[in-house]
């Protein structure tokens, strides 16, 4: 059979479902206390797991003993490094998972045990004696660069430079992205603005903290229960770390109580599972608060240079960023991420974008919504802020002049196809919030930005149950709703009502491999693989009537939830409806059910452009965030309640990276702030009502035209953010958080330049 | 261990016993007990994932010792309504989005439903000043702020029906 994912833009206009707004199917066990999230399960027998985390940022570990541990009454297994085999393929997962020859940063994991309590766990931790031999470390991205760097790995060569250095350093990698000869480019401009920015270290800010139930059993099925946002990948590493058959571990994903890029890879499992096999019971891994913030995944910081050229009428004529990310303690920073996206709003004849990658003795990071755009984007988006009002253009006229529009080349290498970015912008500048009237110290900002949005490989089941209901089998973790979506599409498709469908995510047992929760490509993928598996299904359905009216197969079409003959010559029946089809399958061949297996490949990029209105309090230096609108592409919006909830939080979580959140690490290399009282994440009261607008420009390679809508919303915000407080600050801030102490310097600073 | 001692209280109307040293947290024994619709977040009282009523006063259970509810009868959103018969709330907030992960939502729930019973007729402002020590990562808080304005509405209707 074949699939066609290509839009039709006659179904796209004649949707029922489609654009409704029913209630998510899991919401009344959320409200009701019934979700069961990661921490909620138990196993008989279970043991508590407690982690031994290093104290230091960087060290030599010299020895670990765990006698007097194991000598403890209640302790059941400890686990080091050397309960791990060497792994080449995964050697970063594996050395963050369980430390090696050295420790890479403070909260790095040196042991482990399971004991039958957490008081007799906690005492065995005690006990475990690691000799440590402190090394110098560094943990600025910057520092980081310079020859004489404390270098965290000595196999550390820089990729992607000409010729390949002779000795190690942290710089782990350099790309370059771009097209056009920029100094011929600059050489035209009118005025050139070049800066030096920063943005801080944010994480991604869960509230479930990460939870693993582990049992091992050495002879036939070992288990794992988790919240994750990728239980397949989940399975793939951790069989590979504790080398054991795929097929011998099945992975059960909980409810997952918010994972924004930071649960789709592994920090306890493997540990928790190394402990079951040792143990032979059960156990269980919660991560407190601060071994979050210490021990998994932060998002890069970042420092970069950015240069832009513009004619006296508001054409840039080249663009030039250098992007520099430490992504923790091992390669894999979304260095490659953050240049591409940089300059991807723009259509430019002449643009270079350099990225690094580099490690420091900070967790490893992990992927936060978007990786690497927000802050590539904040540099970008402030200099061009900066250069339109020089050259006296209203923001939003400079960007539609500039804007990639379809068929633009863009500044990364392909060309973009049909995308909605000028619509955005059309869409923010009609917006009232535009037109409204600011007061003293108050400043209005505006931003645009981009994600790629992915597909990947993907396979859901549909089943058709003999009471005329229908069951979707889906393996990608419910994050954003997908849920309701899954269940809207199929809906859709079949012509039965809403509630007649139900979506479960399977354990990895009962489908075939699903990438993790990760690109906005669930929506778009899963749901993609759902539509053909509801055709498939309905296929057969036309199949099973005609065998009941005897006619041909192809005399038989599907409308609204009924088999009908497809014209007067075919015959004269009555439709048979889903249900009634349904009924009787046993007598016509069995079961009736869809499948689909592919690796999607035509997501639809995305852009999205924020308004945002602050007031900063000249006496605190406080930002007050007044009003705030996120414009987004969403290609067709499946629930737009739930988009508009991915507007929204991705929104609130560029607000905070843009204000207050940040990583403090002191001069001993340790984090300073590990917890949500000085780690401060937006609350009820700092925020307005944010209001959004969802633009549709159908993405041609799916047939009701979706796009991904997950990452893009906190792309703009920290730009948008920025460039508000800076009109209402009246002097422009170059490092992120615009926390109260920057931006009160800031003013002091420039009044005192003009005295 | 001398400093155990028997806990006896209500939870959700039901009598519940257990043995619990000093140190333990509502938190820890209630979600021991099964009481797993406790959600622990931060275990600091920073983020009120963990918030239940106390004999109707919204507390963080992660500060609470179990020793301080011994005799006193504990809410959580259990209580508060099933699946048959939700509360207002626990409706608005399927209703406008306000649950999205569902990790916060029990808390967040409990807060608004304190907030309400002693304010049924709040401003926005009110709302969020309620809710500032329930922290939501998904939402951006809107949609939270709207079922609660939902569900006072709902409220103050019954309230005139009845």
């Amino acid at each position: 059979m074949t699939h066609s994912s290509d839009f039709n833009a006659e179904k796209a206009s004649n949707l029922k479902v489609i654009g409704t707004r029913p209630a998510r199917p899991d919401g009344v066990d959320k409200v009701t206390g019934r979700a069961r999230f990661g921490a909620d399960m138990n196993l008989p027998g279970q043991l508590v797991g407690r982690i031994l985390r290093s104290p230091h940022p960087h060290a030599i570990i010299k020895s670990i003993d765990t006698s007097a541990a194991e000598a403890l009454d209640g302790v059941k297994a400890v686990v080091t490094r050397d309960d791990f085999a060497e792994n080449p393929d995964n050697h970063a997962v594996l050395c963050n998972v369980m430390a090696r020859e050295k420790a890479l940063y403070e909260g790095h994991t040196v042991a482990a045990v399971a004991a039958s309590t957490a008081t007799i766990a906690r005492k065995a931790l005690k006990l475990i004696n690691v000799d440590y031999e402190p090394l110098p470390h560094v943990t600025d991205v910057d520092a980081a660069m310079q020859p004489d760097a404390p270098v965290l790995h000595d196999t550390i060569f820089t990729s992607g430079v000409d010729p390949v250095p002779t000795i190690p350093s942290n710089i782990v990698a350099r790309c370059e992205f771009g097209h056009g000869d920029v100094e011929a480019g600059f050489a035209k401009a009118d005025i050139i603005v070049e800066r030096e920015l920063k943005t801080a270290a944010t994480h991604q800010g869960y509230i479930e903290p990460h939870a693993c139930v582990a049992s091992v059993s050495t002879d036939g099925m070992s288990e794992l229960w988790c919240c994750t946002q990728g239980h397949f990948d989940d399975r793939k590493i951790c069989a590979a770390l504790l080398g054991i058959d795929v097929s011998r571990l099945r992975v059960t994903a909980s409810e997952i109580g918010g994972g924004f890029g930071g649960k789709t890879t592994v920090f306890i499992e493997p540990v928790a599972l190394a402990l079951s096999r040792k143990a032979g019971r059960p156990v269980k891994i919660v991560m407190s608060r601060e071994e979050v913030f210490k021990a998994s995944g932060p998002t890069a910081s970042t420092s970069m240079r950015v240069k832009i050229g513009v004619t006296n009428d508001g054409r840039m004529t080249a663009c030039d960023g250098e992007f520099r990310l430490q992504g923790g303690a091992f390669e894999g920073s979304p260095f490659d991420s953050a240049a591409m996206t940089a300059f991807a709003c723009y259509d430019l004849e002449n643009v270079k974008s350099v990225a690094f990658d580099v490690v420091v003795n900070r967790p490893k990071g992990a992927a936060y919504r978007a990786p690497g755009a927000p802050m590539s984007v904040y540099g970008v988006e402030s200099v061009v802020d900066e250069v339109a009002l020089k050259i006296g253009m209203d923001p939003i006229e400079f960007r539609l002049k500039n804007a990639v529009r379809d068929g633009s080349q863009s500044s990364y290498g392909p060309k973009f196809g049909p995308n909605g970015l000028v619509e955005t912008l059309e869409a923010a500048k009609a917006h009232p919030q535009y037109k409204t009237p600011l007061g003293p110290n108050q400043g209005r900002g505006i931003a645009s930005g981009f994600w790629f949005n992915y597909g990947g490989e993907t396979c859901s089941n549909l089943n058709i149950n003999a009471d005329g209901t229908v069951t979707l089998a889906v393996g990608t973790p419910d994050i954003g709703g997908s849920r309701a979506s899954m269940c809207m599409m199929a809906a859709e498709e079949l012509g039965i009502p809403y509630d007649s469908v139900r979506a479960t995510v399977v354990d990895t047992g009962a489908l075939g491999f699903n990438e993790g929760s990760y690109g906005s490509r669930v929506t778009y993928a899963s749901g993609l693989a759902i539509i053909n598996a509801a055709q498939q299904a309905i296929t057969e359905m036309c199949k099973r009537a005609s065998m009941m009216w005897d006619i041909p197969a192809d005399a038989v079409t599907w409308e609204d939830g009924y088999a009908k003959p497809s014209g007067a010559n075919a015959g004269e029946f009555e439709p048979m409806s889903l249900a009634e089809i349904a009924a009787i399958a046993a007598n016509t061949g069995g079961p009736i059910a869809g499948h689909r297996e592919h690796n999607a490949d035509s997501a639809g990029i995305s852009f999205g452009t924020h308004i945002v209105d602050t007031e900063v309090d000249p006496e605190t230096g406080r930002v007050d965030v007044l009003r705030y609108t996120v414009i987004q592409d969403a290609g067709k919006a499946i629930h737009p309640d739930y988009v508009e909830g991915q507007f929204q939080g991705g929104a609130v979580q560029g607000i905070g990276w843009a204000l207050n959140e940040e990583y403090i690490y002191g001069d001993d290399g340790k984090l300073q702030n590990a917890g949500f009282l000085d780690y401060r994440v937006p609350v009820a009261s700092d925020l307005p009502m944010i209001d959004t607008v969802i633009v549709e420009v159908p993405n041609p390679g799916h047939p009701y035209g979706v796009r991904g809508v997950g990452e893009t919303g906190i792309v703009p915000p920290l730009a948008a953010v920025a460039n508000s407080v800076s009109a209402a600050a009246g002097v422009r801030l170059s490092e992120l958080p615009m926390s109260p102490p920057r931006v009160l310097k800031a003013m002091d600073d420039a009044k005192q330049a003009a005295e | 261990m001398s400093t155990d001692k028997i806990i006896t209280l209500k939870v959700n109307g039901s009598a519940v016993k257990f043995i619990a040293p000093a140190h333990r947290t509502l938190l820890e024994a209630l979600r021991h007990e099964g009481f797993v619709e406790i959600k622990c977040g931060c275990e600091k009282g920073d983020c009120g994932a963990c918030a239940v009523l106390l004999d109707g006063e919204p507390v963080d259970s992660c500060l609470t010792l179990a020793w301080h509810a011994d005799g006193h009868e504990v809410t959580t959103i259990k209580g508060l309504g099933s699946p048959e018969n939700p509360d207002p709330l626990q409706k608005a907030f399927i209703e406008t989005g306000g649950a999205q992960c569902g990790y916060c939502t029990p808390g967040m729930i409990i807060a608004a439903k304190a907030l309400l019973k002693e304010n049924p007729e709040p401003s926005l402002e009110d709302i969020k000043r309620g809710l500032s020590g329930n922290l939501c990562r998904c939402t951006g808080y809107t949609r939270i702020f709207e079922a609660v304005q939902v569900a006072a509405e709902e409220l103050r209707r019954e309230g005139d029906v009845a």
